[in-house]
């Protein structure tokens, strides 16, 4: 059985070796930490075998003068961050986990905290080398093969399997995390701090609960995040700390609409209303969710679908709010949804993130899910603004071709380095209709 | 500590090499791959690993070759103090029953070979007064199993040689290291049905590296397995001929 993180996996085999350029010789499919949500990391039903990276995990070079860092496609941000905080280098762009490899990170062409300056983690990446469909091994960069490296960003695993990584880490003044989080009433007034907050902070994020209607609605907290500086951090390293393991898939439909909406509710007034402030670990910072090991199981057998989209600027705030009337009148409940402001659009052809709003929900996995996923696509695609493959599993192709155009491009240039598709997903199936 | 390691690009012994590393141990690699080899001594470089991490490549089913490497570990660390050999081969007993070939090398490699190895790394280290010696022998050389009688002969055999090595030169300055890993995931393990108990490599080599730090003269690995051969070992020959672990 092949994991997925929304625990909607299927039935399949992965091949693990130290050495990948060996191992993805003829492979139609590579994966890393399985840590996205949907079905992009699955190999098609009829050839249902995928690479796993994650043994092939050496650092190949690090420059301490540039931060320029050559790595290979399965290592763990996990090592990384624990290799290199010490020594005050960090990821210029995390997500909100850090089991997640760097083949991973590319093929996602994944944002942090800090999009709204420092854009996806493929603005730092400096070139790939990859084993493409011919089973030549090429390296490209926005110089050699400009088509291939931009097409690979956010490509999820389509356009061939990512051998090896080269990306610029940053320089940070202590390994610590100055944070200031506040409680803030509705959906509006959150986005204007969201809005303000990002002219001085380089790190901001904030999650809403949207089961909260009328004046209320959208009622989150806001948190706001930089690096500590030596004089407000302790003086001793932070360490990794031992995750507890969530011991028991809990019974499906368990997290029903009631036991959320009580969650979000305590979870919004557990933090009193005046803003919080003070130096924290990265961890908790960067990662609250990895603290509990297998969160997902509480979602139970069938698993939950994740929803994030991006909704355009231009609409700010309307659409924000619209959104949740839409996701109220569905019935989709879900636990604290994560609310963020994205900066400029990646270069990556297929990159998630554009100027505007994303939000991103856990909808437990029940006859209506399809329905809920359907109508936020339809409302998406009003507004102009598209959805995030990594989380997705049940977008319909032509609800993905309409609100994407940039998908012609893409398809284009894979069809270039691959033109029997042989690379594919269960993802690219379902989307692009590739071979089954 | 100057350490050679044979087996650092993959599984238990790359997990092993990078925790030395992060201490800032020295470190000379020995392994089949020069390209395999170049990556994970950069790798452990970047790790933390005092100084140049060199290597050369060695193969256990080429004992010629042997003399020279060690030379080379010698002439590259200014005499190393210890050795950790994690390197053998590995086939299933249906494959080794299937192919006579196979299993005699495997038996070479992994017990003829290895021991010739060992007696050369015994002398060196007792020419400068002793050292560490640290092999990863297996739990399959504890009892005879039916799905590892062929591989599990040959850890047997290693096993009882290190066992006398350790009896006979520990006071003169010799220490030598039984390690006995269970069911690890690694490379050599994919695909095999998993037993309870399995370890991670990482979760072993930190055991590993307490025991040679300790000079345990027998490690298992997650610690566990020594409790789960401990019952095995007792269980009657006529239950053995049963069960099929
Ligand atoms: C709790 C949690 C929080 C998250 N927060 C964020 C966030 O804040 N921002 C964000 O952007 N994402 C976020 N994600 C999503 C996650 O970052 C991405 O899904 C990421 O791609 C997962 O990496 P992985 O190694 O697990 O890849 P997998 O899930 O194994 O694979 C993901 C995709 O990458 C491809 N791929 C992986 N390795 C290779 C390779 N070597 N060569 C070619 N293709 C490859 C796969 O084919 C697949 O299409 C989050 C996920 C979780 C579980």
């Amino acid at each position: 059985m092949l994991p997925v993180w929304g625990r909607v996996g299927t039935e399949g085999q992965e091949t693990r070796d130290e050495n990948l350029e060996a191992l993805t010789k003829g492979a139609i499919l590579s994966r890393g930490l399985g840590r996205s949500y949907g079905d992009s990391s699955l190999p098609p039903s009829s050839h249902p075998v995928a690479v796993n990276t994650t043994l092939s995990d050496r650092i190949l070079s690090f420059d301490h003068d540039t931060g320029l860092l050559t790595a290979e496609a399965g290592l763990s941000l996990y090592d990384l961050n624990w290799t290199f905080l010490p020594q005050l280098w960090f990821t210029p762009v995390s997500p909100g986990t850090q089991y997640v490899t760097l083949g991973g990170m590319v093929a996602s062409d994944i944002h942090g905290k800090n999009h709204h300056v420092a854009g996806t983690f493929g603005r730092h990446v400096q070139s790939l080398k990859m084993r493409l469909a011919d089973n030549s091994i090429v390296t490209c960069s926005r110089r050699e093969l400009p088509d291939l490296f931009l097409a690979t960003l956010g490509g999820m695993g389509l356009t061939g399997h990512i051998l090896e990584v080269t990306f610029r880490m940053v320089q940070v003044p202590t390994a610590w995390i100055w944070q200031e989080t506040e409680r803030i009433g509705n959906i509006d007034k959150y986005l204007v701090a969201l809005r303000e907050s990002a002219v001085d902070w380089p790190m901001t994020v904030g999650w809403i609960d949207c089961l909260s209607v009328g004046a209320a609605m959208g009622r989150g907290i806001l948190m706001k995040g930089r690096w500590a500086e030596p004089d407000e951090a302790p003086a001793r390293a932070p360490r990794a700390r031992p995750q507890i393991t969530f011991p028991v898939e809990l019974p499906s439909g368990f997290l029903g609409r009631p036991l959320v909406k009580t969650f979000n509710t305590l979870f919004f007034h557990q933090h009193r209303r005046r803003a919080r402030r003070g130096c924290i670990h990265p961890e908790p910072y960067f990662y609250p969710l990895d603290t509990v090991h297998h969160w997902n199981r509480m979602y139970g057998r069938k698993g939950f679908a994740q929803y994030q989209c991006v909704l355009p600027a231009a609409g700010m705030p309307d659409n924000a709010r619209r959104f949740l009337d839409v996701l109220t009148s569905l019935g989709g409940a879900s636990f604290l949804s994560v609310i963020k402001d994205c900066g400029a659009e990646g270069d990556g052809i297929l990159s998630f993130p554009m100027p505007g709003i994303s939000v991103a929900l856990d909808i437990p996995m029940g006859d209506d899910t399809q329905h809920i996923v359907d109508r936020l696509n339809e409302f998406v695609i009003d507004e102009g603004g598209r959805i995030y493959l990594s989380k997705d599993a049940l977008t319909r192709a032509e609800h993905y071709r309409a609100m994407d155009p940039r998908v012609d491009r893409f398809l284009e240039i894979r069809r270039k380095y691959d033109p029997d598709l042989r690379i594919r997903s269960a993802q690219s199936v379902r989307l692009f209709g590739d071979p089954g | 500590m100057n350490v050679v390691v044979l087996g650092a690009t993959r599984g238990m012994g790359r997990a092993v090499a990078r925790q030395l590393a992060r201490r800032g141990d020295r470190l000379f690699l020995l392994g089949r791959d020069q390209d395999q080899l170049a990556r994970s001594a950069a790798d452990l470089e970047v790790r933390g690993a005092r100084g140049r991490v060199a290597y050369a490549p060695c193969d256990l089913a080429d004992p010629e070759s042997f003399g020279a490497v060690l030379e080379a570990a010698d002439t590259e660390l200014g005499g190393f103090d210890t050795f950790v050999l994690t390197a053998a081969s590995f086939g299933t007993q249906d494959a080794l029953e299937a192919d006579h070939d196979v299993a005699r090398r495997l038996l070479t490699v992994n017990l003829a070979n290895t021991i010739s190895l060992c007696e050369q790394v015994r002398e060196r280290l007792m020419s400068r007064g002793g050292g560490t010696l640290c092999v990863f022998s297996s739990v399959a050389g504890d009892r005879g199993r039916k799905p590892v009688g062929i591989y599990g002969a040959s850890k047997a055999g290693l096993s009882h040689y290190l066992e006398a090595l350790d009896h006979k030169y520990r006071a003169a300055g010799l220490v030598t290291i039984t390690v006995k890993p269970g069911f690890v995931r690694t490379s050599m393990t994919q695909g095999l049905p998993e037993p309870p108990f399995a370890g991670e490599p990482e979760e072993v080599a930190k055991i590993v590296v307490k025991g040679i730090d300790a000079g345990t003269p027998v490690v298992y690995a997650p610690h566990i397995w020594g409790v789960v051969m401990s019952a095995i070992k007792l269980l009657p020959r006529w239950l053995m001929r049963r069960v099929d672990f």
